[in-house]
This record gives C-alpha cells, structure tokens and sequence, in this order.
C-alpha cells in the first residue's frame, strides 16, 4: 500500500528530469533527488517507497528521455496511474519495469491509500473503500513488464520474439 | 481489402508481410542512433543486456549534439565514454561541430522507405524523406543497436491535407503550429502523420522537416511525408540520388482521420509558455517583451531558415535590450551560411553565431534562461524548465518571425518588416 501524489495534465519529461540537471543523467541516483521538481519541488524529499504518482491527460509528453521514468523508480515509486500517456514515456515506463496505468484518476485524491492488483487490473482505494478497475496492457508490454523489463526480457529469449 | 498505408506499407516491408493497423511485429530496423543526453545509457543496457556491440555497425551512429562543446566535466566524461564505445565497436562517431542528430541523419543517412529509431524524440524529422523515423528510449535503441530489430505497433495514420498558397511571412513552422494548436500536444498520441496536398507538394525539404520535426508535438509517432520530385532533387544535392525511391499511400488506404487546413489562411502563429498546444496567431498576441531570441535547432536551424531570418536582419541593427543566437544545424549548413555572407549579416546585424548543435534548446549551454526571462525560438518545444530556469517563459515562432522580434524587441508579425 501507498499514498497518491496528484499531478495535472500534460506533465512533461522537463518537468519530471529538468534540463538544468542534464549533466547528472550519468549519476541517476543525484538526478532523483530532483524528480519531478519541476511539477512539485517537495515531492523528491518527501515521497516513500511503494508510493504512486497520480496524473491526468498525456503524462510523459516530450523528450524520449528514459532518465525520466528511470528516477521515477529509483525514489521508489510503485506505479504512475494517469489517464493517458505520452508513447515514448509510456514505452520508457514498460522497459525499465515500471507498471504505468492507464485509468480514470479523478477520484483519487492526494494521500488516498491505494492497493495496486496488476492480476486483476484492479486499483483499491482504501481511504475511499473505492476500486478502480484498469484494461490489460497489450500482450507484449506485459510480458516485458512481467521479465522485469526489456533488458531482462533479451537476456531471457536470447533474441526479440514477441 | 483496402489499400495500405505509407507506413503500413514500410512496416510490412520491414516485416516480410502484409501488415495493418493495430498489428503489433518484429521489424528490421535500418538506422539507429542516439545523442549524448541519450546514449550513454543506451551502452550501459547493452552491456547490462551482456552484447557489447552494434548488429550494424555501418548504420548505426552516435551524436554528440546536445552539449557541443561540452560546457561542464560531467557532460566530458558521457563523451569520451561515448567516443571509447564508438571506436571499440565500429558505430559511427559525429563528434561535437558536426550538427544535430536529426539533421545530419537526412543529409547524410536517411533514405525514403527505411525504418529508423533513434533515441530522441525528434527522430520523427526523418519523416520529411518520406522514412518511418521514430522516437524512443535508450533501451529500445539498445536493442535495435544489438539486434537490428525493434517491436512496433502498426499506427492508424491521419491524413492532414493543405492546399493553397501560402501567405506572405508564413512558413511551414506556422502550418505545424496552427495544426498542433487546432488537434492538441495529445491529438495524434500513437498515430501516424501523412501531410499531403499542394502546398505540402510546394515545400522544399527543409520546410518539411520542420513540419516532420513536430509531428511528435502532436504525440505523433511519425510525421511522414511521401518521397517524390523534391525529395529526389534533396537527395542529389545531397549526393546520393541512389537512395531515393517513390512511395505513397494507395489511393483507397484507410485513414482513421483526413484534416484539411487552408494555407491560405493562416497567418504567423506562435505557441505560448508553456505548451506547444497553447497557440495564437501574431494578432491574437499583443504586446510580448524579449530577452532572447534563438534561431537553430532540429527544427528550424537550416539554410532556408537562416536565409530567411538574414533577409529581415540584413542592413538593420538588432534591438538593443535584445539577445541573439543563432546556432546552425549542421557544419555542412553552416560552412554554407558562411560561404554566402549569411553569417556576416547576422554578425553585423548585433547577433552571435554559435557552433552548430542543438544549441540553447536543450537548457544545457549556449544561451540558457535566467528567473523570468523571456525567449523568442525557432525550437520545436516551449515547455516550463526546458531552457534553463523554471520561471522563464519560450515563445516559439518561425525564423522570420525570429527576425523581426530581434528588430524590434518585442515578438513581432515579419509582415511588417518584410
């Protein structure tokens, strides 16, 4: 279980790994301490693990910039549940093994308490005692998602079958 | 059955079969490359993925753009790791001064019907040569560079057709805008763009790489333009006439959407802070106060587009309170630029001439923003944080209308100064 972070449409990959902090692309552990600073300056220092980032429309719009969903992950967070997607983020998300949901999040509040059943394609409110309910991902997302991830999916099958 | 697609066409090449959209394949993928922001990630998943070297090496190319020179020892080090990768393994090296990634990749590399990925998300410029181009991350790359091959979904494709002639001081760079402007920054997420009519028809390769370069603005996957008559005449300027090849969609494919736009009746738009969806036409504008003005980039930094800004700046001084940069896309563009006075005139007119790269864009060097400035680019993106600080506002506008706000100190309508 984890609480909500809120974020609003169109956040994009200067917002979640700024170009001022170009130069740590090389030393991720450092660029996280600046995750999403641009959106919410506080939400580096104070998010914990398992915790989930909540957004509206088109989330990861801009650069294919994979050091964004990358340090997504390093400070901890479970998944990023949005309403829609930017494709390379979302692709980005799948590859280094970070589920990104797609699903209604206007009911989701800040700190709301959620429970995330990738099985069943269901998000548990706890604070709201509400379930969401989210679509598969495609067959070949999931099944990098499942490895770990596209590097661990090539070190498995030795080639690209999907 | 209906006909196919230019990129149902392309992908089924790339695969052995028949394929539509919706259908998720294996392809062979032609060209890979990536940037310096980009790759040395790329190389730590393939030697993570435990294969140290390209399938390709030939067609497979490594660009130090975005910081070009490095301004700091952090961004050196991902250079030479870069450079060591290069030569241990083959993969061609475009070192700093050579130019941006996009642009270099169709003047040198690009050909009409390949696929090519490349970690950065204007890859899609390479659409403008009528080439699946597309953006990913470095692990995706990765995995084209080891394997040659790359897993896609067959997009449905928008047909966006203008016709009409364009107006005095607009320019492609307005076509994209307007268009972004009417369908949103997600209007085309995971869709293919096919631009077509007779003013696409009109257009010099340049200027559609500028609309090809957007394409991803839109959330486009690529922004594909059908390779005829201009982009044969590119390719020999070019030197490699050898690689074009004709390719259109059938004429009863199945487009999930046909835009229309009118040419004739658009005007110099601009995409306010800080989305490129956030669009007005110059009259819609009013009064805009500048600190900078950049004119470059993989969007806008080509000769015609230098040509044009020198054209309004020529004999005139810059505004004084206004800041000038102009970075070109490549050394071939500028050494040209050079050549035939168009640097002289932007030097005489008060503005500065970087080395070619991606210059201020990338918020890394060359022209960075400071608390509450404002700047007036030719660059594909204005989000919050792009260009330095995070209170800093990026107008973005066509090179002429780069020009005429470099005049006047305000951004400006080229109209009036033309």
């Amino acid at each position: 279980m984890g609480k909500a972070w809120k974020f609003g449409d169109n956040i994009s990959t200067d917002l979640i790994a700024p170009g001022r902090y170009f130069h740590l692309r090389s030393n991720l552990p450092e660029l996280a301490k600046h995750v999403l600073e641009g959106a919410r300056p506080e939400f580096a220092l104070l998010v914990q693990n398992g915790d989930f980032v909540v957004a509206g429309e088109n989330f990861g719009l801009g650069s294919s910039r994979e050091h964004a969903p990358v340090i997504i992950r390093i400070v901890g967070v479970k998944a990023v549940l949005a309403k829609s997607f930017a494709r390379i983020f979302y692709r980005n998300c799948i590859n280094i093994g970070l589920p990104a949901i797609t699903c209604n999040t206007d009911e989701i509040d800040e700190r709301n308490e959620l429970l995330l059943d990738m099985e069943r394609g269901v998000i548990t409110n706890k604070t709201k005692g509400e379930e969401i309910t989210f679509p598969p991902l495609p067959p070949v997302m999931n099944r990098i998602l499942q490895e770990g991830g596209l590097v661990a999916y090539i070190k498995n099958h030795k080639s690209l079958e999907i | 059955m209906g006909g196919k697609t230019l990129s149902e066409k392309i992908i089924g090449e790339h695969c052995g079969r028949d394929v539509s959209a919706g259908e998720v394949v294996v392809v062979n993928v032609d060209l890979s490359y990536v940037q310096d922001g980009t790759g040395p990630l790329t190389v730590r998943r393939m030697i993570e993925m435990g294969i140290e070297k390209a399938h390709n090496p030939d067609k497979t190319i490594f660009y130090l753009d975005h910081a070009s020179p490095s301004p700091r020892m952090e961004l050196s080090n991902d250079h030479e790791f870069l450079r060591d990768f290069a030569r241990k393994t083959g993969i061609i090296l475009s070192d700093i001064g050579n130019g941006i990634s996009h642009h270099v990749t169709l003047e040198k590399y690009a050909r009409p019907g390949d696929i090519i990925v490349g970690a950065d998300s204007h890859t899609c410029t390479g659409g403008a040569l009528g080439a699946f181009a597309t953006g990913m991350g470095s692990t995706d790359v990765a995995v084209a560079i080891a394997l040659g091959k790359t897993w896609m979904r067959v997009p449905e494709t928008y047909l966006v057709e203008v016709n009409g002639r364009l107006p005095k001081g607009v320019y492609s760079k307005d076509i994209i805008l307007h268009l972004i402007g009417k369908i949103t920054s997600n209007g085309a997420t995971y869709k293919a763009l096919e631009f077509t009519g007779d003013t696409i028809a009109g257009l010099s390769t340049a200027a559609r790489s500028t609309i090809g370069n957007m394409a991803v603005e839109a959330g486009a996957k690529v922004g594909l333009f059908p390779p005829d008559g201009e982009t044969r005449i590119f390719l020999k300027l070019m030197g490699r006439e050898e690689a074009f090849r004709e390719l259109r969609s059938d004429e009863d494919a199945d487009f999930e959407k046909h835009i229309e736009i009118n040419a004739e009746e658009l005007e110099p738009t601009i995409a306010c802070p800080h989305l490129v969806d956030n669009t007005k036409t110059i009259g819609e504008l009013g009064k805009v106060k500048v600190d900078q003005v950049f004119i470059g980039t993989s969007c806008n930094g080509r000769l015609e587009d230098l040509h044009i800004a020198a054209s309004i700046l020529k004999g005139n001084r810059i505004n004084r309170d206004t800041r000038v940069i102009v970075t070109p896309a490549s050394r071939r563009v500028y050494l040209e630029a050079l050549r035939d006075g168009t640097i002289e005139t932007f030097v005489e007119a008060g503005a500065l001439v970087t080395t070619p790269g991606c210059g201020a864009c990338d918020g890394v060097h060359l022209g960075i923003l400071g608390d509450g400035e404002v700047c007036l680019a030719t660059q594909p993106r204005n989000f919050k944080g792009r260009m330095g600080d995070p209170n800093a506002f990026i107008y973005l506008g066509s090179p002429a209308v780069a020009a005429a706000t470099a005049l006047t100190g305000e951004i400006s309508d080229p109209r009036e100064v033309m």
